[in-house]
Order: C-alpha cells, then sequence, then structure tokens
C-alpha cells in the first residue's frame, strides 16, 4: 500500500458520486516482472498477448458473483479490440503497486467500487495495447498508423487490405514505447460497453469444475477443522485430547491459544475430532454479556451530542419553532453474512516460503497476513486466489488466513483448514449493532423544516483504513444518511461512535448505508404518516432539486401500480436509496402479513439509475441478488449473545430467504451516460426500509427495530 | 467398500458412516459436490442416488452400496440434466457459483421425473437448496426454459 493513495482516500471517498479523482494510473506504464519475463507483448500488468495469438487478461478484482469479471474484462477487451471469446481471463496476484483499487489504495474488492473505479483505468489500459498494436503494425508495413485500424484482434492497413494477428505482432509491440496518451473510443462507437455480454464463468458452474479456495488438492495435504473460543476474548485453559487422537484418520492436534484444530485425513475425521475434543475454556471480559447489555451501552450513548457530518440551516431553533416535533429510535441488529462457501484456507508453510490458496477480497492483505505470522519477507508468500463462494464482505478480512497460518506452522504438510457452517456463523465479522435517534419538524401544513438523526455505533474504519476515519466521523457509519436529498431547511447529522467489543464487527453487504437508509427511509416514512400523506407524493414533494432520484421514484410508483388498490392484508411501501456509491434507486415492496404475523414479500419493483451501464444483464441480476439478500436479513437476520456466545449456529435457526419464498422481483433500468455508479449493494441496502414501510401499510405498525418478523410478532397494536 | 460413481465402479476404504459428501470430496477428489452446512439445511451437497436427490452431508456412504451415484461432474450425460445446464448458461443463472452444483442435481431429478413442472413443483423441490447470491428468480426461469425444450 502507498501512503499516497491512503491519503488521498478520504477526498476520493468524500467526493460526490464517488467518481475516479485520483491523478495516479493504475496498472499503467509498469510492466509486470512475472509476466513481463514471458515472451510477448505486456503493455501493462491488466493484458498479456503471447506470440501464438492468446491473450489473457488479469483480473485485479475478485470475482464472489457480482460479475466482476465479465464486466472487467468488457471494459479492456472494448479498447483492446478483442471479442470476448479471444480473451482468457486470470486472477491476478497480490500487487497492490499494479492493482490497487483506487478507492483504497489497496487491492481490495469491496464498496461497489470495481467498475466505479476501474471503469477509466481498463478502458486506458485497453487502448494503450490497441495503439501500440497499431503501431507496430503500421511499423512493420512502413505506413501511417492513422492509416491501420484493429478489430477482433487482427489489425488492418485500410488501404491496402493487409492485416495482422495480435500474436503475429506481439514480440514488435513490446518494443514499441509506452505512449503517453491514449483516445478513448467515443461511447457511441461501443460493440461491448452496455451490452449483456455472457458471463465466462458460467459454464464451469454449471459442471462443478469452478475451483474455489474449498476446492484446492494439493499432493500430501491433510484437512483440518477448528474450534475457536465460542467467546471473543476466551482462551484455551485446558485441553483433553485423547478421543480426539483416536478418531480414525485423526492426525494431529494443533492448540493455538485462542483455539484447537484437529489435522486429519479427510474433513469427517476432522469434524468427529473436533466434537470429540474436550476444551476448557477462559472466557474471558466478555463470559457473561448479553445483545441488552450492547443495546444498553448504546442507547447511554445516543444521549449525548456526536460529531457533527452535515449541518444545514439552524436545526435546533427550527426544531424549536416546529408546530410538530416527531421523534423515534431506531435499532439494527448484529448480522452475520452466512456466504454459501464456509471460511476457509489452505497453508503451506515451509522454513524457506509459505503458500496460500484461498478466496478473499483483499488479496494483499491475506499475503501480509502470511507473511506476519510466519515471519517471512512479504517475497517470501505466495497467494493464489480463487471464485469466492459468496463474499458479502466477509472475505474483506483475514481473521481466517491468519488463523489458518497459524494452524500451519505447526503442521509438516499442506493443510486445508475449512470451518464448519457452525464456527463460520459463530465467528464471523459481523455487522455492528446500530442506535439511532431522530427528531423532526413538521410546520402547520405537514411540511419538514428541521431533521436531526444520531447515529451510534462502532467505527469499522478506524480499524479497517484508518483515513476513513476523520475528525471524529467514520465515513461509512454515516454514508447514506449525510447524502440526505430531501430539500429540508435545517439539517443535523451527527455521529457518536461506540464500540462494543464483545464481538469482531465488520463490512456487510451495503455496508453502512444499509443501516442508515433503513432508518433514514423509515422516519421519512413516519413524517409523511404523521402529516397524514401519501408516502411518494410527500418524497417527490421533497425532490425538487435531485432529477435522477425523482426520476426513480416516480418510475418505481409507476411500475408497482403505486396507488391502485391491494387485497386485504396487503400493503406497499417505498424507498429511496442515495449514498456514496452514485447510484439511484428506488424500490417498491408489496407484502402480505397474514393472522399469524407472518411476513410474506409479494412483489418487489426496483428502478434503478447507475448512470453508464456496461453489462445491463449482470446489473439486474446484481439488483435481484442484494434484494434477495436484503429480504433475508430485513425478515429474519439476527445475531444475539447470550453468556458472550453468538446464539445462531446454522441455517436452521439464521434463516435465509428460500425459493418458494422469493417474490418476483422487476428491475427497471434508466439509461443515461452519467459517471457508473455501485451495483452491488444498493439492491441491499434498500430493502429493509421498503419492506418496513410495506408492514406499516398492511398493518398500521410501526416497526423500528430489525428484523421484521420476530418484531410484528410480539408487538401490539 | 464399492461404490458407483458416474456409471464407474470405485473402490473406497472408509467408515460405513462417514457422509457421502466427504468420501466424494475428500478422499475421491470430486470437488465439484459442495459443503454447506451439514446438516442438510442447505442443499449445496446435493446428489443423485439412483436418480433422486439426496443431500450427501448427511446420507453415509453405507447407504450408496449397490446404488448409483450421480453427481455434478457427470450430470451432463443424462437428458434432464444436459437440458438443465444448458438452460442455466443461457440465462447465465449462477453469481458466485457455489450453490449451484447443488441447485442443478436438484432440479434434474425434478424434469427426470416431472418434466413440465409448475410453480409450486418448483417450489417443492427446490426449496431445500440455499442460494444467498439470490438468484432464485432466474433457477426458476431457467428450469421452465430447460422444460420447454431451449424455447423463450
Amino acid at each position: 500500500m502507498t501512503t499516497v493513495s491512503r491519503r488521498e482516500f478520504v477526498s476520493v471517498l468524500t467526493a460526490a458520486g464517488g467518481s475516479l479523482l485520483l491523478g495516479y494510473r493504475v496498472g499503467e506504464g509498469q510492466r509486470v516482472a512475472s509476466v513481463a519475463s514471458a515472451p510477448g507483448f505486456a503493455p501493462n500488468a491488466f493484458i498479456r498477448i503471447a506470440p501464438d495469438g492468446s491473450i489473457t487478461l488479469f483480473m485485479p478484482q475478485a470475482e464472489m458473483g457480482q460479475g466482476t469479471h465479465t464486466s472487467m474484462s468488457m471494459l479492456l477487451a472494448e479498447e483492446l479490440e478483442v471479442t470476448p471469446e479471444q480473451v482468457r481471463l486470470e486472477h491476478a496476484p497480490p500487487d497492490d503497486k499494479l492493482y490497487a483499487n483506487p478507492l483504497f489504495g489497496e487491492q481490495i474488492t469491496g464498496a461497489s467500487s470495481s467498475i466505479r473505479m476501474f471503469y477509466e483505468p481498463l478502458r486506458r489500459a485497453g487502448a494503450t495495447a490497441r495503439a501500440m498494436l497499431i503501431a507496430a503494425a503500421a511499423a512493420s508495413w512502413n505506413v501511417d498508423a492513422a492509416s491501420c485500424r484493429a478489430r477482433k484482434g487482427v489489425v488492418t492497413h485500410t488501404p491496402t487490405g493487409r492485416t495482422l494477428s495480435y500474436g503475429a505482432l506481439a514480440a514488435k509491440a513490446a518494443t514499441v514505447p509506452v505512449p503517453d496518451k491514449v483516445a478513448l473510443k467515443d461511447p457511441k462507437d461501443f460493440t461491448l460497453i452496455g451490452t449483456p455480454a455472457k458471463r465466462p464463468d458460467t459454464p464451469s458452474k454449471v459442471n462443478g469444475t469452478a475451483q474455489y479456495g474449498i476446492d484446492v488438492r494439493l499432493p500430501g495435504m491433510l484437512i483440518a477443522t477448528v474450534a475457536a473460543s465460542p467467546v471473543l476474548g476466551g482462551k484455551v485453559a485446558g485441553l483433553d485430547d485423547e478421543k480426539a487422537k483416536a478418531v480414525p484418520g485423526v492426525r494431529q492436534i494443533v492448540q493455538l491459544d485462542d483455539a484447537v484444530a484437529v489435522v486429519a485425513d479427510h474433513m469427517w475425521a476432522a469434524k468427529q475430532g473436533s466434537a470429540a475434543l474436550e476444551i476448557r475454556w477462559e472466557d474471558g471480559p466478555n463470559a457473561k454479556v448479553s445483545t441488552a447489555d450492547v443495546v444498553e451501552g448504546l442507547a447511554k450513548a445516543s444521549e449525548t451530542a456526536g460529531v457533527t457530518a452535515r449541518k444545514d440551516g439552524d436545526p435546533a431553533s427550527a426544531l424549536a419553532g416546529a408546530a410538530k416535533k416527531v421523534e423515534a429510535v431506531y435499532e439494527s441488529p448484529f448480522l452475520a453474512h452466512a456466504t454459501m462457501e464456509p471460511m476457509n484456507c489452505t497453508v503451506h508453510v515451509r522454513r524457506d516460503g509459505c503458500e496460500v490458496w484461498t478466496g478473499s477480497q483483499v488479496l494483499s492483505r491475506a499475503r501480509a497476513a502470511a507473511a506476519k505470522v510466519t515471519g517471512l519477507p512479504l517475497e517470501k508468500v505466495v497467494v493464489h486466489n480463487h471464485f469466492l463462494g459468496g463474499g458479502f464482505g466477509r472475505r474483506l478480512e483475514v481473521d481466517y488466513v491468519t488463523q489458518a497460518v497459524r494452524i500451519a506452522k505447526q503442521v509438516d504438510a499442506p493443510v486445508k483448514v475449512v470451518w464448519t457452517r457452525e464456527e463460520d456463523v459463530q465467528h464471523d465479522v459481523y455487522r455492528p449493532y446500530y442506535y439511532d435517534r431522530f427528531a423532526a419538524g413538521l410546520d402547520a401544513h405537514g411540511k419538514p423544516v428541521a431533521w436531526s438523526h444520531r447515529i451510534v455505533g462502532p467505527s469499522i474504519m478506524a480499524r479497517f483504513l484508518p483515513p476513513g476515519f476523520k475528525d471524529g466521523i467514520d465515513i461509512d457509519a454515516v454514508d447514506g444518511a449525510v447524502q440526505l436529498l430531501y430539500d429540508i431547511p435545517a439539517i443535523q447529522i451527527e455521529y457518536v461512535r461506540h464500540e462494543e467489543p464483545v464481538l469482531n464487527t465488520g463490512f456487510w453487504r451495503g455496508v453502512g448505508v444499509t443501516h442508515n437508509n433503513f432508518v433514514v427511509e423509515s422516519f421519512i416514512d413516519e413524517l409523511a404518516a404523521v402529516s397524514k400523506q401519501d408516502p411518494v407524493a410527500f418524497r417527490r414533494a421533497l425532490l425538487r432539486k435531485s432529477p435522477r432520484a425523482l426520476t426513480v421514484l416516480e418510475l418505481a410508483a409507476k411500475e408497482a401500480g403505486w396507488g391502485k388498490p391491494v387485497p386485504r392484508g396487503r400493503g406497499r411501501g417505498v424507498a429511496l436509496l442515495f449514498s456514496s456509491w452514485g447510484t439511484y434507486l428506488a424500490q417498491v415492496a408489496e407484502v402480505e402479513v397474514t393472522g399469524s404475523s407472518d411476513v410474506r414479500v409479494r412483489r418487489i419493483v426496483c428502478a434503478v439509475d447507475c448512470g453508464q451501464v456496461v453489462n445491463p444483464d449482470i446489473v439486474k441480476a446484481q439488483i435481484e441478488s442484494g434484494v434477495v439478500y436484503g429480504i433475508s436479513g430485513a425478515l429474519w437476520g439476527e445475531v444475539t449473545l447470550n453468556n458472550g456466545r453468538v446464539e445462531q449456529s446454522n441455517f436452521n435457526n439464521y434463516r435465509v430467504l428460500r425459493m418458494n419464498e422469493t417474490p418476483p422481483i422487476d428491475v427497471r433500468l434508466v439509461r443515461n451516460s452519467e459517471a457508473p455508479g455501485g451495483i452491488g449493494e444498493p439492491g441491499t441496502s434498500v430493502t429493509a426500509a421498503a419492506l418496513a414501510n410495506a408492514v406499516y401499510a398492511a398493518t398500521g405498525k410501526r416497526l423500528r427495530k430489525l428484523p421484521l418478523q420476530p418484531g410484528l410478532a410480539s408487538s401490539t397494536r | 467398500m464399492e461404490l458407483t460413481i458416474n456409471g464407474r465402479k470405485r473402490e473406497v476404504g472408509v467408515p460405513s458412516d462417514m457422509p457421502m459428501l466427504w468420501v466424494l470430496r475428500d478422499v475421491l477428489g470430486m470437488t465439484g459436490t459442495k459443503f454447506g452446512c451439514g446438516m442438510a439445511l442447505c442443499g449445496a451437497c446435493t446428489v443423485q442416488l439412483d436418480g433422486q436427490a439426496i443431500r450427501s452431508c448427511v446420507t453415509p456412504v453405507s447407504a450408496a452400496a449397490g446404488k448409483a451415484i450421480t453427481t455434478i461432474e457427470a450430470i451432463g450425460n443424462t437428458a434432464a440434466g444436459k437440458k438443465v445446464q444448458e438452460a442455466w448458461i443461457a440465462l447465465d443463472v449462477p453469481q458466485c457459483g457455489y450453490c449451484q452444483s447443488g441447485q442443478i442435481m436438484s432440479a434434474s431429478a425434478l424434469l427426470a421425473k416431472n418434466p413440465h413442472p409448475t410453480d409450486s413443483d418448483i417450489d417443492a423441490a427446490m426449496g431445500g437448496n440455499i442460494c444467498r447470491c439470490g438468484t432464485y428468480r432466474r433457477i426458476r426461469a431457467a428450469i421452465k426454459h430447460a422444460a420447454q425444450g431451449g424455447r423463450r
């Protein structure tokens, strides 16, 4: 990681729309040592053209389902003038110098940033390579480069019709100086960008050949599973492993200070061995903690003033002078990610080096973690990335890598450490518990004149990316709140940092926006109800200065049949998303609440403006995906603590949406040429509020605490 | 113990109570079948036993003796499996893809028995397969696509 990019990180994140502001160029002009040493043409870290004509594109961002390998290869291929069928994709190795995501200054896949951050750099990388191939061809023919054009991997001298393939040009192109400036294609000439190009990873994902970290197989490899302290901060105080050692197939027991691993020939033996361990835990300071203790701490902290993240006008006077004052408190629980592929990491520690195979959203951090644990220099650590069986923010952490390397240090063979589902749910890095306090003032006509929002929660940024916690503000914790688009003359948004170190907390799909959108869009709905106004009309009146937001709101309302009658027991709710992602999304949810307080989602309509669309099919898939993830979280998602222990353990008590419960999801895209916005997370973030507002419409019950299903069951009218 | 996997006889020396999932993945190196929950709650480990979709994470290998085991690696050799894989590709169903082996094994078993499933047939057959990427709408559409012989 470079200090320069870290310093500039904050200015990027706080810039409206999140457009690419950094001056440095990703990967350009830096030929990769390992790549350049192979024969052929490698003008930058993303492209290699071999003399046999094979074209390899190196994917800096992790593919975890969001389609980044498809869309990023489209950006390169568009400007390089090759077809998707002509290229082969490879995971890029860890290298912050070559592959840093400009948003972070590190090789990180997160924050719905891949297309936002790489839209221009990858196009430039492709265009540079194209220009060099054309220059090589022109030199071969001794003609003006302007008389040549590239298409489908071939350069043609237009006047004479002579052609040379990229493969034939590779050696010569490698000697052409890298141009300082290249012309990018005019968007009207795009042949790939904006089209629903097929995903290159689909064939391997339908026949079992796709390789995830958990699928790694090495000669002599052993398999381990692990039992870590059930309480954060707990230690192993005593261990009787006799019965575990007696399980056929168990080879070794590895004891760490906070965990015990059973190393075996296969997972079955490892699991049985782990179950046979008798571990005495010293639970430590969190031994008696329950969820109620956490909420009590947050509630108390919410009584104190926070650091002001946004202030418009004079909120105190406006509130004091309002005709009507509305107050509310909202709560958002701890959440687990529950990726389908449980945490796993394969490590081979040798005296002179360490090799790691895993799936990671932070490949360079995984490498640094392995170097730290082994004490080896970075260059002695090799990390191989794989497809991720779900990321959702969980694989932004390297706890499972660190732990696997600690275990592997004691094993004289490559060892694959695989967590059971129970271990995965109970040792997650959870979405924090947030507590929000609101006050708003309405004038005599019901128009909002003051808005006060106090956000209370821990700072993930202070740990994860310290420049993102500045002057007392965690830019993630306030994301989706400080961009409030509603035209209210007096606004105060505060952040109170309050740490409850009883669970590790981190990013969950939709990050800070997921929590803020739920509370902001629920509270604005409350104001509409107090004013006795229609929720869409109420928002519309406050969005006159935000045309893109207004467009998606109107479109979603129209497509959903807003205002038309619904059957008894049903209701529609609306929510609008604004954030640092540069994407506008309005959702209308229709729910049915039956007598048993069972919430069924009947229909979801989303209208999306994410600016320039790279692949509309993937954009739609990501919205559908985000909505399903959001429904699971909103209806049932909740991690609770008792005696310091997470009470959930598997899909029986950490319920997620299933196929038979999934409603129709209609996604309408607003196409324009604005800068590309993020698309992996908005669908998740906007869903909880739309559902809560729909439950209110159906039942008259305002649920200010997630998840909704148990909340509804326990509420009284 | 002798097993018949994808039409091939395989001899494995494993405990009879060992779940088939780990025999496939860790003993035979057939990693297309996935581990998700270990409790038959998520369907990621679904394989077919004599054409029936079963959860291999809770099925002892002894239960497979004398029966035909079919996994994702060979489901494309069956008529229904081939149609399902083609439909999955046509509609670009997978996202992260981790659950899709199990989804395809369940969908193929459904279509082999019931070539024209209704929505509620699909719900009943697929409700045990979790997808955290939320590809459910596309899975449903792809099953119908496959049932119609690839016509859209």
